[in-house]
């Protein structure tokens, strides 16, 4: 039995008025890669900015390893050393190259000598197909690399589990797969993964768990067979039927076309 | 009696740089300050920097330097020109609050997020990611206003530093040559500032951050 990594136990998140989500319990066990689907606005971003504390949830608690992050008085800042984050915008930072990016978590946060960290850059770069861009500033890489250097630098941390945050939805359809593969990669070298996105094919092929969220609650949640094949919820059989169809138009689009 | 003349403007020159070298650094310490409290500062923190800007900005800057002379001068005993230079630096640190919180808005709060996420504590991103892009941005706008605070720095003739135009205007009473004695002070000024924009738009091309290959 694997051991949980990341939890959130009645987690809730509210703006004003508005409840993000209520009482969302998810649990993220070593080695498993999970994906959350659902349509937008229904508070799966904001989950993850909840899970890693860069936003404050209103309720409930979070548990990293065992230990309640949401308590008061816990530092912050080292919980975030050891979960890596990917955005949809990438936000690389944008004076600094490729390498320097990836290292700055090291010698800043981490404290590693120069050397040490440069050595282990470079391999986190290697690991996402980037080595020869090293030297390159964020201006100068396609979306789709500045999303694999965004993954290096949360790799490099050597984080306990990694959060995207749709990490395609910001890039060109035909970079889309580059990154996809860099995740997949991740996925079967069983990096605990807890992944917001869109893409259906992604879900389907790498996830082992996926958990369709609607308006601020978890609907349901099952082995990408179950949910794709016997939902056992309306909804969600109305979400996946609807946006598979439109996954199946482009796919067909792209058979025409070629 | 020309050679005295431009030697006797030429010594004014030299103060006229020091309070712009005073002023303009120290303008940029408070500067800096207000602009990051105002920016990452709480409710009440945010309101104060606000306050401060508002009302450095809405007097005249003579005005603001007479009044800040004689608290400098009579309270603390400075002598003239560190209270006119000190002071000059106050009035314009309101400006370059402005400047550079307009930067640290431009930089945006996704590297701010970004620089969390990897661990890093507030004052560590600011310092090591936001800061140095903000001050890029600024370098432009941060030029116009060294000019400002040089060419501003003649506002301390009438605190009676011997700067170039008060040096100007004494030559003018005692040469009776009121054209020669402004021209030249006007001259200077403008190769002073010409030089300062030309340093300032070189630094901003050199520390530009390449976007294609």
């Amino acid at each position: 039995m694997p051991e949980t990594i990341l939890e959130a136990r009645n987690l809730t998140k509210v703006y004003g008025q508005n409840t993000i989500f209520k009482n969302i319990n998810l649990k993220v066990k070593e080695g498993e890669a999970i994906v959350v689907i659902g349509p937008s606005g229904t508070g799966k971003s904001t989950l993850l900015r909840c899970m890693n504390l860069l936003t404050r949830a209103d309720g409930g608690q979070i548990l990293l390893d065992g230990e309640d992050i949401t308590a008061k008085g816990y530092n912050e800042d080292k919980v975030r050393q050891h979960i890596g984050m990917v955005f949809q915008n990438f936000l690389l930072f944008n004076h600094l190259t490729a390498l320097d990016n990836v290292m700055i978590g090291l010698t800043r946060v981490k404290k590693m000598p120069r050397e040490q960290a440069v050595k282990k850059a470079m391999e986190e770069l290697r690991r996402v197909g980037l080595l020869d861009r090293a030297d390159h500033y964020p201006g100068q890489l396609s979306g789709g690399q500045q999303q694999r250097v965004a993954i290096a630098r949360a790799l490099a941390m050597d984080p306990r589990v990694m959060l995207f945050d749709e990490p395609t939805s910001a890039l060109d359809p035909e970079l889309i797969g580059e990154v996809l593969g860099v995740m997949e990669k991740l996925a079967r070298d069983r990096m605990t993964m807890l992944v917001v996105t869109h893409e259906m094919g992604f879900a389907r092929e790498v996830a082992d768990r996926i958990v369709f969220m609607e308006k601020g609650s978890i609907v349901e949640e099952g082995s990408p067979d179950d949910l794709f094949y016997h939902p056992k919820n309306d909804r969600t059989r109305e979400f996946l039927w609807k946006i598979t169809e439109l996954y199946g138009k482009k796919e067909k689009d792209k058979g025409g076309a070629a | 009696m020309f050679s005295n003349f431009v030697s006797y403007i030429i010594q004014g020159t030299a103060i006229t740089v020091a309070v712009t070298l005073v002023a303009l650094p120290f303008g940029l310490v408070i500067g800096l300050l207000m602009a990051l409290l105002h920016t990452y500062g709480g409710k009440a923190i945010n309101r104060l920097a606000a306050a401060y800007s508002l009302l450095m900005r809405g007097v005249p800057p003579i005005v603001l330097l007479f009044i800040l002379y004689f608290i400098l001068s009579g309270e603390i005993n400075l002598s003239p020109f560190w209270a006119g230079s000190l002071s000059l630096g106050i009035v314009s640190s309101a400006y370059q609050m402005e400047i550079l919180r307009g930067a640290l808005l431009a930089v945006g709060g996704g590297q701010m997020t970004a620089a969390r996420a990897v661990g890093m504590s507030r004052l560590q991103a600011i310092r090591y990611i936001v800061l140095p892009q903000a001050l890029r941005i600024a370098i432009p706008p941060w030029s116009n206003e060294a000019s400002i605070v040089l060419k501003d720095s003649s506002l301390v003739y009438a605190l009676g530093v011997p700067e170039i135009l008060r040096r100007a205007q004494q030559l003018s009473a005692t040469t009776q040559q009121p054209f020669l004695a402004f021209g030249t002070a006007a001259l200077i000024y403008f190769v002073l500032v010409f030089a300062t924009n030309r340093g300032l738009d070189y630094l901003s091309e050199r520390t530009k951050l390449p976007t294609h290959p």
